[in-house]
């Protein structure tokens, strides 16, 4: 009788994989793919910025604007939380949770770091009345450079996301396949920030 | 990707704990891999900054166009030591991913600003009195 309701059993389809089972190469490739299809929006943001840079409207040109210590500072902010995501990962593989806990911690900081950086030269952009309304070169100038930073923001957001997980389920399969996902992400934003500095604020500058 | 003859190997060892992170190649860096990129990013970002902030060279063309190849190195140094692309990866398909996103890329921002220069200098010249009259 048993057996029976046991063969029965297994002919059914099965609907839900109470084993939820992810194989972790194909996540690996799809956020990947996420990855690259996201640089197509700042290749976008970056061709317009290319195409209005030079449309100052008689108002201010990124000479008399851009503050470049200032860009360097945020520059080795994000360059610096790249490096300590690299650490936190060195730790999840030693299998330490409160290693990794820590340096995803100093990452989050000087993400943060970056961001209050960016939103105090933004601030002081708009109160020297060079807002994204002032000319078509400040307009994608804010689009590009607020995309980023909104990017990093939504980084943030999933990083203190997977802190909590982590440090209450620990480094199980699941929170080692997140952190390596939000890892790409951090560090391909980074990417993204190495054609910000070059193209926007350093090409610009030089008029 | 089930296709692929190494598959069967690598769920195995995903299912053991420890041994899933030499499952598959992408994806893990050695504290040596993360501080050459970082060393190598710190002077490939560094030598631009003072191209520009002391302006050693007169040309700006010259400045431009070494500022834009510091930018590309620095690129490839972290698609290396950071995203630890390597053209085995995931079977070969995140660099086939990466080098369709790049021909997209190059496209885009090519065929824009050519498009846009061309029609800027075909344009006929406009005034200040007719930029005045316009809608």
């Amino acid at each position: 009788m048993a057996s029976k309701t046991h063969a029965h059993e297994t002919e059914k389809p099965e609907f839900y994989l109470t084993d939820e089972h992810h194989p972790e190469g194909s996540t690996m490739l799809g956020f990947w793919l996420y990855l690259m299809s996201d640089s197509l929006i700042f290749a976008v943001l970056f061709a317009t910025h290319g195409v209005l840079g030079r449309n100052y409207a008689a108002g201010p040109s990124p000479a008399d604007l851009f503050d470049l210590p200032l860009v360097a500072v945020n520059t080795a902010m994000l360059l610096f939380s790249s490096i300590t995501y690299g650490f936190a990962m060195l730790q999840m593989e030693r299998n330490a949770k409160a290693e990794t806990l820590f340096w995803l911690a100093v990452t989050g900081l000087f993400g943060a770091a970056f961001l209050g950086i960016e939103l105090y030269e933004f601030a002081h952009l708009i109160h020297e009345g060079a807002g994204p309304t002032r000319s078509a070169f400040l307009s994608s100038f804010f689009t590009l450079v607020g995309t980023h930073g909104l990017h990093v923001t939504f980084g943030i957001v999933w990083l203190i996301t997977l802190m909590i997980q982590v440090s209450k389920r620990g480094l199980i399969p699941e929170n080692r396949r997140r952190l390596m996902c939000l890892s790409m992400f951090w560090h391909f934003l980074d990417v993204v920030w190495i054609g910000v500095f070059s193209f926007v604020y350093l090409m610009g500058t030089l008029g | 990707m089930s296709s692929q003859p190494h598959a069967p190997a690598q769920e195995d060892a995903a299912n053991t704990h420890h041994a899933h992170s030499h499952g598959h190649e992408a994806g893990h860096g050695s504290f040596r891999g993360y501080m050459i990129g970082f060393g190598l990013s710190i002077i490939l970002t560094a030598i631009p900054f003072a191209l520009v902030m002391s302006g050693v060279f007169d040309s700006k063309l010259l400045t431009a166009v070494l500022v834009m190849a510091f930018a590309v190195a620095q690129i490839i140094v972290h698609m290396i030591f950071f995203l630890h692309m390597n053209p085995r990866s995931e079977g070969g398909w995140t660099m086939m991913a990466l080098i369709f996103t790049l021909v997209l890329v190059a496209i885009t921002l090519a065929g824009s600003l050519w498009v846009m220069h061309h029609l800027n200098t075909n344009m006929m010249p406009m005034s200040p009195d007719m930029m005045k009259n316009m809608p």
